[in-house]
């Protein structure tokens, strides 16, 4: 099978279903002309034109407002949010519009926009262009919340955004998007919300990781086969709604639980996800869970402290040992 | 007499003029009964809250500011949408929403028109009617306006928006940010700034940083604006007409400043110890449906009888209202589930 970039994948989605779809447009900082900071959107100004690839001033506020009226009119408009740190200058229409207007019209307004956006945690970009907060918006119901880490995901989870009656916020992974490469489809495909991807098969621990570290998981599963000890990674791949069931069930199997996010350990998606373990699985479990996380500081701009900072296969790998 | 080239000062019409302005004695009525009928249901409203303790909650009322809405509607098509704020009720009725079903959300109920999942701050969504929206959150539906006119005109369709808010939402964020994207992207919006000079107890005179809210939309964001009394229906409805024209021809937006006054307090339990009787005595001579009814009494367009007439008809309309949301159930718990995701939680 060909095999593409995180990037590319992502851009096949959205061209795909621009080509498909008239209502669906986008919108945000330098998608345009620029062609979008990462090139997700590379080339769709000059394939669509200006009235479905539309450049905005720097109006985070505006551009979910916007997203939103159009949703709110019939069209499926896919808004890009630059960095996951400006979705707070935008997240007052995320929380009490994005996510309300459905419920609190009793059913009558439906709401099909996506917000794409990106977290570029390891690059030395600083406190204010590295975070990754996936757990805030976990914690709205009323949007859906997918984070895809492989080409194969990103695309068929982009499609079924974009198709979606619902509102989600899509979070992509900055490093991901050209050191990623793997096998996607030429033909069409989508890929459910709510369905987790077991990423690789194994008997003695559950590594259930999201985004970047699904791939710090699978190194340290081959590192740890060496000796002899069979890890399963499960990847989630929406946390909104989150599939329960395969996690659960994977625990049962193995009756061991790491859980691994990029996020900071308070209040982060791990706690989330241990805790439906503990309430579905408590008794399957032959040891208590660990949790794989950033530590609660902002995240340092040195390189050298960053990589000391961002959770990896080493961390994985000692906490799968500490329970084993 | 304009102030300068941009932010023009709209008077209100004459009898004279009447027929010029497509003012025909039915519409003329129809005018004088959306006034009538918010008024009615807003002193109902605040009779329910305070007097007979049947209603909790918020209750923003527009008592004093009727003339806006009625005057504003008056220049719409059915299909062009409005988006409204958390002082909506008047918006909702100028609209055509029943009254009924207002009164139901009021009171929680599932024949409300958001079932009673909004209550009092989103009456004014009921796409039926083309009501797009309501905010709770001052100032927020603006950007969302912005949204919906630019979706209208990549559908190529001849409808506009109207986008209601208050003095308040001036000094936010969103209205800033989404008056600039509608002015750069030229989204087919009308903005109605309802300045009834308060934000709660916080003067628009003390709040707001340029000589006056038309001035700041004319020269910051660049889009004719129109200045109307707001205790005057008919200049609202010039000012619209004038402002909507610009919306649906030419697909760029326009602003409208309607100055008025807020006759009760920010909500039904405001004590007002911030702004003096001798003000509010003021403004109370210049009631906008007292005023609209002499100028139809002395133009000789409606007769006292016609006029209690309707008011008596209202009167009923509006105690079937009560009556029929105290008797309508509410929603069953265990179905809210239902109304989180549209599409179940899956795609």
């Amino acid at each position: 099978m060909r095999e593409l970039t995180y990037a590319e994948a992502l851009r096949e989605a959205l061209r795909e279903e621009m080509l498909k779809d008239p209502a669906v447009f986008l919108i945000g900082e330098d998608i345009g002309l620029y062609g979008g900071i990462n090139k997700v959107t590379f080339g769709l100004l000059e394939e669509f034109g200006p009235e479905r690839v539309i450049d905005t001033p720097i109006s985070e506020t505006a551009i979910a407002g916007v997203g939103i009226g159009a949703a709110l009119m019939g069209l499926r408009p896919v808004a890009e949010i630059m960095y996951v740190d400006f979705l707070p200058l935008c997240s007052e229409q995320i929380l009490n519009h994005m996510a309300k207007a459905y419920f609190m019209s009793g059913g009558q307004l439906r709401l099909p926009l996506t917000i794409r956006t990106q977290y570029s945690l390891g690059r030395a970009y600083g406190p204010q262009h590295s975070q990754f907060i996936p757990s805030w918006f976990m914690n709205i119901p009323g949007i859906l919340l997918a984070l895809p880490s492989t080409p194969y995901d990103a695309k068929g989870l982009l499609k079924s955004a974009i198709r979606a009656e619902d509102p989600t916020v899509f979070i992509e992974c900055r490093d991901l998007y050209f050191k990623i490469k793997g096998p996607v489809p030429e033909e069409e495909y989508t890929i459910p919300f709510g369905k987790a991807d077991i990423k690789r098969v194994g008997t003695d621990v559950t590594v259930i990781a999201i985004s970047r570290i699904v791939h710090e998981a699978l190194a340290a599963a081959n590192e740890l086969e060496k000796k002899k000890i069979s890890v399963e990674v499960v990847d989630p791949r929406t946390l909104n709604p989150l599939d329960k069931k395969t996690i659960i069930d994977s625990v049962k199997k193995t009756g061991h639980a790491v859980v691994a996010s990029d996020d900071t350990k308070t209040g982060g998606v791990c706690a989330e996800i241990l805790s439906v373990i503990n309430e579905k699985g408590f008794s399957h479990l032959d040891a208590p869970i660990k949790r794989v996380a950033a530590p609660d500081m902002p995240v340092p701009s040195s390189r050298e402290l960053e990589k000391l900072y961002v959770p990896n296969k080493d961390d994985i790998i000692k906490a799968i040992t500490d329970i084993l | 007499m304009p102030i300068n080239d941009r932010v023009t000062e709209v008077e209100g019409i004459e009898p004279t003029e009447f027929q010029k302005f497509g003012l025909s004695k039915k519409k003329l009525l129809q005018m004088l009964e959306t006034l009538v009928r918010i008024r009615r249901f807003e002193d109902k409203v605040e009779e329910l809250h305070i007097v007979r303790g049947l209603l909790i909650g918020a209750a923003h009322l527009y008592l004093g500011e009727e003339a806006i809405a009625t005057g504003v509607v008056s220049d719409l098509e059915p299909e062009d949408v409005i988006l409204s704020s958390h002082r909506g009720h008047g918006h909702a009725i100028a609209k055509g929403i029943p009254t009924d079903l207002i009164m139901a959300e009021l009171f929680g109920k599932a024949t409300g028109v958001c079932k009673g999942l909004g209550g009092s701050m989103h009456v004014g969504i009921y796409m039926k009617k083309g009501g797009l929206y309501a905010s709770a959150i001052v100032g927020s539906q603006i950007p969302i306006a912005v949204g919906a006119g630019l979706a209208l005109k990549y559908k190529k369709q001849d409808n506009i928006v109207v986008c209601f808010f208050g003095d308040g939402a001036v000094n936010t964020g969103a209205f800033h940010e989404a008056l600039n994207m509608a002015s750069v992207l030229k989204a087919p919006v009308v903005f109605v700034c309802e300045n009834n000079q308060y934000a709660i107890s916080m003067k628009a005179s003390r709040s707001v940083g340029a000589r006056s809210i038309a001035e700041r939309a004319a020269f910051a964001y660049d889009m004719p604006t129109f200045v109307a009394d707001g205790n005057n229906v008919l200049a609202v409805y010039k000012a619209t007409l004038k402002a909507v024209e610009n919306a649906r021809e030419k697909k760029e937006p326009a602003f409208i400043e309607c100055r008025t006054y807020r006759m009760k307090g920010h909500s039904v339990h405001d004590m007002l110890k911030y702004r003096s009787p001798e003000e509010a005595e003021a403004w109370k001579k210049r009631d906008p449906i007292i005023m609209f009814r002499s100028k139809l009494l002395s133009a000789g367009i409606a007769t006292k009888n016609e006029i209690m007439a309707i008011e008596k008809e209202i009167d009923g309309e509006i105690e079937r209202a009560v009556d029929f949301a105290m008797k309508s159930p509410t929603l069953p718990f265990e179905e809210l589930e239902k109304y989180v995701y549209a599409g179940g939680g899956k795609t």
